[in-house]
């Protein structure tokens, strides 16, 4: 019991440090730091939703940021008819966009899921190197789609003229908002812990290790994987959603094979499949980039050896060392 | 006894031109343990991949309780009934024996769409792994991760996990591959523990395995059946004695 | 009709420069089964060595040789600093290191020349245009990568198939262990690869840098392309490298210069444009979801 007691312990001094955060962060007058670490928090669940795929099933997917994309820019296009009163569709009923979080938060996900369900029907019929390369491609197709629609900003992206409203809360107030992202993020954390330890989680686990083993068992591995995939992909539409109301702004960028490869980095950095990690390398690596970026505007000089060095010293990510930790001298 | 679960009808397979199976027509009848033997490269391998469906034949067909099952994919095969073992250990290695039968097990209980309940806490599930453990001599190993197996006892989780879901024909890919004398007779005497209840067919090269355990042996040479029969028909036959059995005493020799 | 012509030219000229760098890339994963995402790297220093070098001296045969140059000693260096210990690993560690390339390299050259692109001049020999056909006039210089490629694709078709050394290759390709076991040297040989491909990329780089801007971070964008050239056409097999490039350029080249006016033409809405404008972009991702839905592992699986 005294491995899990220090494990425990660990999380709980880190979920308390993230509650303690706006209020300390405000009394050192440094209340920015709220702000961008809300974006670390929004950035940990899009990294949670990709290490479902790639830690637990072996779909190592370079396309993730495409429906962190589709999230974000379905929050965005809600809030421009609305503000804007026209009319996104006036069949079967008249539609005209929505400020509301919870209808914002609910349409991208389900509009990610439509999607990762068209396009992972294609991509789950290839296998390794194949899958990276087909989620890319799908990733550039929209990534191009949005360039060319001029309608909402086209290569510049759009506006959201406010955040979106939820009852009771106050979006615009940084703190307020930082909240709501930490409990949407510890939330998901849960759900996700619960889906890999679950009945299909381990199906989808047992595909990764051994998909022909799987069917020989008699696991359609197809649908489970399929299905996985659609999952993770509104998890990333969720992030994307908040990510649109932290910034205020979308643009095809989102879409982009880069912020795809930030999201692999942060997930692996931190130690895959393990949930906890994708949290751990979402923090780290964007805190990296901000204390790289604060010293020298060449950070990516040396950011990108630090990760060359990660892949090939610290195989299990910094979960990986942690978890050595609590488990050794018990 | 006499009753056909299994049989193909003129089954064939190329690669590129070259032949792996030619006009196979193998019958595997209700109960009984069924060796296929023959020199490497026969197409022994080949003829299980089609029977559990990984390979597509280039002609002729498959019939499991007199159903056609030709172009059913590897999935549904398992479901009705068809188990198979691979001939190198495709465990998962980074679960427990426990967790690996309990997989096997949760694949023949409906579908697996279930999101929330911890899986490892499944209580049919485990007992019924539990019981295979024990069948097999696993149960005390039973929380150990399978990568962390000797090969024997890998080798008989890879059995073990062909029996989850009580299947009607086993298909079992060189079992003792590589465990060595002891091991060998300690998974024949498993084997030979299943009889009457699977049916059962066996690609082996330890003959004293399928001397001892065999109902019926059908011999493999280039990709055809050059006879089937009781053992002693088998080593009676000389042509399988030209074509095969000479041979194979020393391959069997030199794998040991 | 004459446009036709010329943008089919343009589209060959964009599968050759394509095919310079899958040929590299698809070698590279057939024998040592390395995804290499900094591939686009190689091609990014050969073209901002080679308009460097033409900048300071103007002679193009000194930026041609220094740029291939300093292309395959990258190639080298990386193979040997980086690459060689990832070659057991997984996919995902090498796209994870070779992703941390990229950054590298990209700053590298932002560091060294700046952000703002450099331009430079097609070398006077082959500056002007030829009159393919009565009336059309083509540019030189694009026809000469077009005979380049085709003479890049000859050379290395002679190399796998004829000499000992490509022999090697094959034979990595198809089956890494067997080749361990005759005795080849085997880093040696991955070294060796690799570094060809390296400098068939700065080769492309050269060719391009007339074409496009030189700037930091063109290699990703071509490299994009490169990845849905190998896969189309079947990684490791440098025959579908070939295949898979043309078919691309071809794809890419025609659908922008003709979709628009198709679309114009069937439907004559304003609208048109922009969806015209987007499905241009988009149909070579489109050609390549199709090809892999019917052919999961491309068009000659190696």
């Amino acid at each position: 019991m005294f491995e899990l007691n220090r494990k425990t312990i660990i999380l709980s001094i880190a979920l308390l440090a993230l509650v303690l955060l706006p209020p300390l962060s405000i009394a050192l007058d440094e209340s920015y730091v709220i702000s961008s670490m809300s974006r670390v928090l929004i950035f940990a669940m899009a990294a949670i939703s990709l290490d479902l795929i790639v830690g637990y099933g072996a779909m190592i997917s370079f396309g993730h940021a495409a429906f962190v994309g589709l999230g974000a820019y379905t929050a965005a296009i809600l809030g421009f008819h609305f503000h804007e009163d026209i009319a996104m569709f006036s069949f079967p009923f008249e539609f005209s966009g929505s400020n509301q979080l919870l209808i914002s938060l609910l349409l991208a996900m389900l509009v990610a899921a439509v999607v990762a369900a068209i396009t992972g029907m294609i991509c789950l019929r290839t296998h390794g190197i194949h899958f990276i390369m087909i989620t890319l491609a799908f990733a550039q197709m929209l990534y191009y789609l949005f360039i060319s629609l001029d309608y909402y900003g086209g290569e510049d992206g759009l506006v959201m003229l406010a955040r979106n409203e939820l009852p009771w809360v106050d979006l615009a107030d940084d703190s307020q908002f930082y909240y709501l992202c930490l409990l949407f993020l510890v939330a998901y954390l849960v759900l996700s812990l619960r889906l890999v330890n679950s009945q299909f989680g381990r199906v989808v686990r047992g595909c990764k290790i051994n998909e022909q083993r799987m069917q020989a068992l008699g696991f359609n591995t197809y649908w489970y994987r399929l299905v996985a995939y659609v999952i993770a992909a509104t998890g990333a539409a969720l992030a994307g959603a908040l990510l649109a109301n932290k910034t205020e702004f979308v643009d095809p960028g989102l879409f982009s094979w880069h912020l795809s490869g930030e999201l692999l980095v942060m997930v692996i950095l931190g130690g895959m499949g393990s949930i906890y990690g994708a949290v751990i390398g979402a923090i780290v690596y964007l805190l990296l980039e901000q204390i790289f970026a604060a010293y020298t505007e060449h950070w990516m000089f040396f950011l990108g050896p630090v990760l060359i060095l990660v892949v090939i010293r610290a195989r299990h990510g910094i979960y990986g060392l942690l978890q050595k930790w609590w488990t050794a001298n018990v | 006894m006499s009753e056909i679960v299994l049989h193909t009808d003129k089954l064939c397979k190329s690669y590129a031109g070259l032949r792996a199976n030619h006009n196979l027509d193998l019958q595997l009848l209700r109960g009984e343990i069924h060796a296929l033997i023959g020199p490497n490269g026969a197409g022994k391998s080949t003829a299980i991949a089609q029977l559990s469906g990984e390979l597509a034949p280039s002609s002729g067909r498959i019939f499991f309780n007199e159903r056609d099952m030709t172009s059913l994919p590897v999935h549904k095969r398992a479901r009705m009934g068809i188990a198979r073992s691979f001939q190198v250990s495709s465990v998962f290695d980074e679960m427990t024996i426990l967790q690996n039968l309990a997989l096997a097990v949760q694949a023949h209980h409906g579908h697996s769409f279930r999101f929330w309940s911890n899986i490892n806490r499944h209580r049919s599930f485990n007992q019924q792994a539990h019981a295979l453990a024990e069948q097999f001599g696993l149960e005390q190993l039973q929380d150990v991760l399978a990568g962390e197996l000797g090969h024997g006892e890998k080798r008989q989780l890879e059995v073990a996990m062909t029996l989850a879901g009580d299947p009607q024909v086993l298909l079992l890919d060189e079992p003792m591959a590589g465990i060595g004398p002891g091991g060998s007779k300690n998974l024949t005497r498993l084997l030979d523990g299943l009889r009457g209840r699977y049916s059962i067919l066996l690609v082996e090269h330890d003959m004293d395995a399928v001397f001892s355990l065999a109902d019926r042996i059908s011999v493999l040479v280039y990709g055809e059946i050059i006879a089937t029969g009781s053992v002693q028909e088998i080593r009676d036959n000389p042509a399988v004695q030209q074509a095969y059995l000479g041979e194979s005493e020393e391959s069997a020799h030199a794998q040991a | 009709m004459l446009l036709f012509i010329e943008q089919v030219l343009n589209g060959l000229q964009l599968g050759f420069m394509l095919f310079l760098l899958s040929a590299g890339l698809t070698l590279v994963f057939g024998v040592m089964n390395l995804i290499n995402l900094a591939h686009g790297s190689f091609y990014m220093v050969g073209a901002y060595v080679a308009a460097t070098v033409m900048l300071a001296t103007g002679s193009f045969t000194l930026a041609l040789l220094l740029a291939l140059l300093s292309a395959a000693l990258c190639g080298l260096l990386v193979e040997i600093i980086v690459l060689r210990h990832l070659y057991q690993r997984d996919h995902l560690d090498q796209v994870l290191a070779t992703f941390g390339l990229i950054l590298f390299f990209n700053e590298t050259t932002r560091m060294i020349w700046g952000r703002q692109p450099l331009f430079m001049d097609v070398p006077e020999a082959f500056a002007g245009s030829v009159e393919i056909l009565p009336g059309v006039p083509y540019p030189l210089y694009r026809l000469l990568i077009i005979g380049i490629g085709l003479l890049v694709a000859g050379g290395l078709y002679l190399l796998i198939s004829h000499t000992r050394l490509g022999m090697r290759i094959r034979a990595g390709a198809s089956n890494r262990s067997m080749v361990a076991a005759l005795g080849v040297n085997i880093r040696w040989l991955y070294s060796l690869v690799f570094a060809l491909g390296a400098l068939l990329a700065g080769f492309a780089g050269v060719m391009a840098a007339p074409v496009f801007a030189v700037e930091s971070g063109m290699g990703e964008s071509i490299l994009i392309l490169t990845f849905v050239v190998i896969v189309i056409g079947g990684i490791g097999s440098v025959k579908g490298a070939l295949l898979g490039a043309l078919l691309v350029g071809l794809v890419d080249t025609l659908g922008r210069a003709f979709l628009p006016d198709l679309l114009q033409w069937l439907f004559a809405t304003p609208t048109a444009n922009s969806i015209a404008a987007s499905l241009a972009s988009m149909a070579i991702y489109l050609l390549m979801a199709v090809i892999l839905a019917f052919k999961p592992r491309g068009l000659f699986p190696a």
